[in-house]
């Protein structure tokens, strides 16, 4: 066991007990703490596996922009956490039992020879992580780089459409509301009687 | 000395958390998303654990996707939980049923 190893254990107990809190945990506020403790410690295990950049990444997108964001609507929203636990245990079994069955498949899988005895090829060091993923995505990977790109531009435009409400910015008539107005919201006829001479 | 099957297994064990995190919590959409964040870590950690052992940086190149998609579907997806709490006044699953009538 070298130094590395301890540090492997430590971080993924902590990785797996944070998302053990996060299904379980009785406010949701307290699920994205957790969820941020668990995106915390993969960061971890994947600097223990020389991705520093992802590593990085994963700190500054995940835990300062998404979950953030979950932050936010949790707590913007008035949730009835009753409602939301009511027969929280009563899939219990069943769930466990698929997910025990998930995990001892993929025993089977991974305790074979090929994934156990392979020592780390490493990517080589001459040049920093960022750089080497820097060369490869500016080259190689530059269209869907570009997609990427595209799609981040599609979640902001389409967040911003599907919750955009409220007063209007313009002063444009809707035709829609032109549509469904009738005569009687315009023009109301008042009888009254004619005045008399004198 | 942790090898790859290590990795994996620590991943295996995430992802089948992550399922029973959506069992659980099948009423409460945040919780639902936030099992699918911790599905698609549970992925990555995978694709890392590749990449380092197998000596190949595309798996890092596809990390980094992953990542730019999952901010994307997390954005939108809590964008329709507030469309959903706006018309529902509530977010469990079970009162979602306007389109069954």
């Amino acid at each position: 066991m070298i130094f590395t190893d301890y540090l492997f254990y430590l971080f993924s107990s902590i990785l797996v007990l944070a998302s053990l809190r996060v299904i379980t945990a009785n406010n949701p506020v307290y699920s994205a703490l957790s969820l941020v403790l668990a995106f915390f410690s993969a960061a971890g295990i994947w600097l223990l596996l020389h991705a520093e950049f992802l590593a990085i990444a994963l700190v500054l997108v995940y835990v300062g922009a998404v979950m953030v964001l979950f932050l936010f609507v949790v707590m913007m929203l008035d949730i009835n956490i009753e409602a939301l636990r009511q027969r929280f245990w009563s899939y219990f079994p069943v769930a466990l039992l698929i997910a025990l069955l998930f995990i001892f498949e993929i025993y089977l899988v991974v305790t074979d020879k090929f994934f156990s005895s392979s020592d780390p090829a490493g990517i080589p060091l001459e040049k920093s992580n960022t750089h080497s993923i820097g060369s490869v995505l500016y080259t190689d990977y530059l269209l869907p780089f570009q997609v990427a790109a595209v799609i981040l531009l599609v979640a902001i435009i389409s967040a911003i459409v599907l919750t955009m409400y409220g007063k209007k910015s313009h002063k444009a008539i809707d035709p829609k509301d032109q549509i469904k107005v009738n005569r009687n919201d315009r023009v109301r006829v008042v009888k009254m009687k004619s005045e008399k001479k004198k | 000395m942790v090898t790859l099957s290590h990795y994996l297994f620590l991943g295996g064990i995430l992802f089948a958390i992550s399922i029973l995190g959506i069992f659980l919590n099948r009423k409460n959409i945040i919780l639902i998303l936030m099992a699918i964040e911790l599905m698609l870590l549970a992925v990555n950690i995978n694709f890392i654990a590749f990449s380092h052992y197998l000596g190949d940086l595309s798996g890092q190149i596809f990390v980094f996707f992953i990542l730019t998609v999952a901010a994307a579907e997390s954005a939108i997806g809590l964008a329709i939980i507030i469309l959903i709490f706006r018309n529902y006044k509530s977010i469990n699953v079970a009162d979602v049923n306007r389109l069954k009538e």
